[in-house]
């Protein structure tokens, strides 16, 4: 089941950048692309624990500032030849209002 | 969209090289299919001496397996050579009487061992060098028979008697001139050689002509011009290729020595191109891989439609293959009138040098017995370096320059397989060297995507290019002299530049368009590049760009392993009063700071600032008076001084004073790199100013300004630029001097390797000696200071850029509704 929730408006996530989201323990970065699609990652990086919502966006994956590990933004998926991956959480855009669903965080805990 | 039909003839190096190109820029355009004659998947040509030296095997030289092809979704068709070309129909026909049709397609046949056409040349044992057949061939013989001629004393003639010796054979070069690798070698180093050979067991004839081949079953012996024989049971000719264009000719393509193509690799049928060893281009044709693979870039450029890139010729250097034989030569190593060599030359170590000079710039280059600067010399010379400030230690390499901590550790060719080589990423040699040939890389990004080796900080990247350079030999695509600013582009950083203000681009989604980005928003390598050449270009219009700016720049502090930030308040000069010390200390109690630390430029560090707390803590620092000290950035950092004559019984000007004027002129300014300045009040140095980007050091008659020193990874002392008499002059040479290098550098590269890069006679004319230019710098430098003196901190403080320092939170969603 979803559970879907409002956590910010579209327009609080500057372009190409993102914000960090706090859940109880759990820190998880929102990303905006530059065509406003909006994803969530878990905030740390597979390698080192480098917090990704401090990377530079591009395309459809953020760099991690720490080492430049790059990660695919839908699949949460290291890219090439490094390997590992991040949780992601399921979003949507509806009327500028972005939500995400809450029961995906479970499985993330 | 259906899939165009792109048709591959020739399954090798400069072939598969373009398909491998195409489909990292566009994987979903064509449906390929590939042809090749030989019965194999894509090997390592340059690699046969190897293995026929017996010291790598064939399952070791393949570059792409079949299943590379599947995985690719390409269809290898191998074993079937395409016989014939209806460029009408669109059309192919191979040997086996299969047909299919194109929309493109390449060719890349290759070359053909030059045969030279006496009596018997056709007689089974005779054999040329060129694929894996000709190697079985000869290993065959090797085992049955005991005597080899080897007709040819080139490079690909010496690895194959090379080979043929290392299995046991006797083996006798034949050569036509009395020098052997006359086209690499010149006189001394080729004796060198050729001695060396000789102690390893070969023979040679020299300035002999071959008449005949003798045999009749099988070849037994050659005769020569002057009449004299010698018996033996191969034949292997190595005198050279000749670009295979039979298939082109028939199709009715224009080919010359090879077939003829345009900067695009495009043959006279723009349907048809071509790359490899087949191809003229610019009269030029080649036989080494380096240049196939940069013409495999940009073919595939242009089969992915994106219509930028031109190939336009290379320059080579070749090394021997031929294990414990030290070879290396470039360019035009032979002197013509009024060029000048340089020589080192020492007989009882078998080591020779020779680097021919014109006007101050390397035009060739060979080496024997110590090679290991070859790579060097070699971007040199692509480069078109002006030498003639280290021409009289050029001779001793690169680790004579001042290279300190690495020093004899740039011999890797020595080190065992357990050597450390990035000290940063924990890599060693063999890690390295298997990587390369394991995965079969060629490039130094490469082998930093697979290995992270110079991945990091880069002081190792010498090292890496020299294994690279000697585990595959000249295959060692070298990194190309007109450097790409990233993937993105095929633009160097100068072309960027130059574009941005020829063209007026004003912003990064027009810079994009303008010039034909590859991706649509950049990579973490451009876009802070950009970001930095559109402010430093038009520092009054740009909107600077915060998503385009590494983290420490966008949060104006530097981020820590922990994810935490430290804070570093500017203190001009060095100097601080009781209040700011207590000022400091006050913020330090009320936000709890785990660590307080001076640094190195002396300024006081506040660690482990949570990114929340920012805003708060300069607002407090901001109200005692203090701005950003920049410590994170791209930027002027500090002004370091000593305690100068108000104090110091020895100190000649007040250089605290003067440091404090420097910082207040220069704070705040955005660089190509990190920028650092020092001040010392005479020439003891205590503020170690020769080891700074620019150095002032102060003596009785006025100011010594020393420029393009850093510490670091590689510790450079500055050049001395100039004296200069009053402190006024100081701040104006400084500012021209900042201002000069902000708008010619490359983004990330110090001072010290660009004032290298360009030679300190430039910087002197630009800075020194053209007095209206000096001032002209200067002046732009004080425009662009009006805008970029404004304390990001205070500005953060007020509230600018909340959304950077204020996380979201769930439960206050959920609490709000």
């Amino acid at each position: 089941m979803n559970e879907w929730i409002p956590v910010t408006k579209l327009e609080e996530i500057p372009r190409l950048g993102a914000r960090k989201l706090q859940a109880g323990d759990l820190d998880i970065a929102l990303f905006r692309t530059g065509s406003d699609e909006v994803f969530a990652l878990r905030d740390r990086c597979p390698h080192r624990g480098g917090p990704l919502s401090q990377g530079i966006v591009h395309g459809d994956a953020v760099t991690c500032p720490l080492h430049n590990w790059k990660i695919d933004l839908q699949s949460g998926e290291v890219q090439g030849p490094d390997q590992g991956c991040v949780h992601s959480f399921a979003v949507r855009i509806e009327e500028g209002v972005v939500y995400l669903d809450v029961a995906s965080l479970e499985s993330a805990a | 969209m259906k899939k165009q039909k792109l048709i591959l003839i020739g399954n090798g190096m400069a072939g598969v090289r373009t398909l491998e190109e195409l489909l990292k820029l566009e994987a979903e355009l064509y449906d390929i299919i590939v042809f090749g004659a030989e019965p194999h998947p894509n090997y390592n040509r340059i690699m046969l001496s190897p293995v026929l030296a017996g010291e790598k095997q064939v399952e070791e030289i393949v570059l792409n397996s079949r299943e590379w092809y599947a995985e690719n979704r390409i269809t290898l068709h191998t074993g079937d050579p395409v016989t014939a070309i209806d460029r009408k129909a669109r059309q192919i026909t191979t040997a086996s009487g299969m047909s299919a049709s194109y929309d493109r397609l390449l060719l890349a046949t290759g070359s053909n061992p030059f045969i030279i056409p006496v009596p018997g040349h056709d007689l089974p044992g005779v054999v040329g060098f060129r694929d894996i057949q000709d190697v079985e061939t000869m290993l065959d013989s090797a085992r049955q028979y005991k005597k080899a001629v080897v007709i040819g004393g080139g490079l690909l003639g010496l690895e194959a008697a090379n080979g043929l010796k290392k299995n046991g054979m006797d083996v006798t070069v034949v050569h036509l001139m009395d020098i052997l690798m006359e086209r690499q070698l010149d006189k001394p180093a080729a004796a060198l050689l050729k001695a060396s050979l000789e102690e390893g067991g070969l023979k040679f004839l020299m300035e002999a002509q071959t008449e005949a081949i003798l045999g009749d079953q099988r070849v037994i012996g050659v005769r020569f011009k002057d009449g004299s024989e010698i018996d033996t049971d191969l034949v292997v000719m190595a005198v050279g290729i000749r670009p295979n264009t039979a298939l082109a000719n028939a199709a009715g393509l224009h080919c010359e020595r090879g077939i003829v193509v345009n900067d695009t690799l495009q043959t006279f049928d723009p349907r048809i191109y071509a790359v490899g060893e087949c191809v003229q281009h610019r009269n030029n044709t080649y036989g080494l891989v380096a240049p196939l693979f940069e013409q495999a870039k940009v073919c595939a450029n242009h089969l992915a439609q994106l219509g930028y890139g031109r190939y336009q010729g290379s320059v080579t250097s070749t090394k021997l293959k031929v294990t414990g034989i030290d070879l290396f030569s470039a360019g035009e190593f032979n002197e013509a009138e009024g060029d000048e060599t340089l020589v080192l030359q020492d007989p009882a170590q078998g080591v020779y040098k020779k680097l021919v000079i014109r006007d101050n710039r390397i035009k060739g280059a060979v080496m024997y017995g110590d090679t290991m600067d070859g790579s060097w010399y070699f971007q040199l010379l692509r480069e078109a370096t002006d030498i003639s400030s280290f021409r009289n230690t050029i001779l001793f390499g690169q680790h004579d320059l001042g290279d300190a901590g690495h020093g004899e550790e740039t011999r890797v060719g020595m080190l065992s397989d357990e050597a450390e080589i990035c000290g940063c990423n924990g890599v060693c040699k063999g890690e390295i060297v298997n990587a390369i040939t394991s995965q079969g890389l060629f490039t130094l990004d490469e082998v930093r995507a697979h290995t992270k080796a110079s991945a990091s900080c880069g002081s190792c990247t010498g090292m890496v290019e020299a294994l690279l350079a000697s585990t595959v030999g000249e295959g060692y695509a070298a990194t190309p002299s007109k450097k790409a600013v990233c993937g993105c582009t095929s633009y160097s950083h100068d072309e960027v530049r130059k574009a941005i203000s020829e063209l007026e681009l004003k912003s990064m989604p027009e810079l994009f368009d303008k010039l034909d980005w590859g991706t649509p928003d950049g990579c973490p390598s451009c876009r802070p590049a950009l970001n930095y050449y559109l402010l430093a270009a038009w520092p009054a219009e740009y909107r600077d760009d915060a998503q385009s700016r590494f983290i420490n720049e966008r949060a104006h502090g530097n981020i820590q392993k922990d994810g935490s930030y430290s804070v570093v308040p500017r203190m001009f000069g060095g100097l601080c009063s009781a209040d700011d010390l207590r000022a400091i200390a006050d913020v330090a109690d009320k936000f709890e700071v785990p660590e307080i630390k001076v640094t190195g430029g002396q300024r006081i560090d506040l660690f482990g600032v949570k990114k929340e707390q920012l805003p708060a803590v300069w607002k407090d620092l901001s109200e005692a008076g203090f701005v950003s000290g920049h410590a994170y950035g791209k930027a002027l950092r500090t002004v370091k001084t000593c305690v100068g004559k108000n104090w110091c019984r020895f100190g000649t000007q007040d250089s605290t004073g003067l440091g404090v004027k420097l910082e207040e002129l220069t704070w705040g300014s955005w660089m190509p790199h990190k920028f650092k300045l020092a001040v010392s009040g005479c020439p003891r140095n205590c503020a170690e100013a020769t080891i700074k980007d620019l150095g002032v050091v102060c003596v009785d008659s006025g100011y010594e300004l020393h420029i393009g020193g850093n510490g670091g990874i590689k510790v450079r002392v500055t050049d001395l630029l100039c004296k200069v008499e009053s402190e006024q002059e100081v701040l104006e040479y400084t500012a021209a001097f900042i201002q000069c290098y902000r708008e010619e550098a490359h983004y990330l590269e110090r001072t010290a390797p660009w004032v290298e890069r360009v030679s300190l006679n430039y910087v002197k004319q630009r800075v020194v000696e053209d007095k209206v230019g000096r001032k002209a710098l200067y002046e732009r430098f004080k425009l662009s200071q009006q805008y970029a003196q404004v304390d990001p901190w205070k500005a953060r403080a007020e509230g600018a850029e909340t959304h950077e320092f204020t996380p979201l939170s769930i439960d206050r969603m959920r609490a709000a509704s």
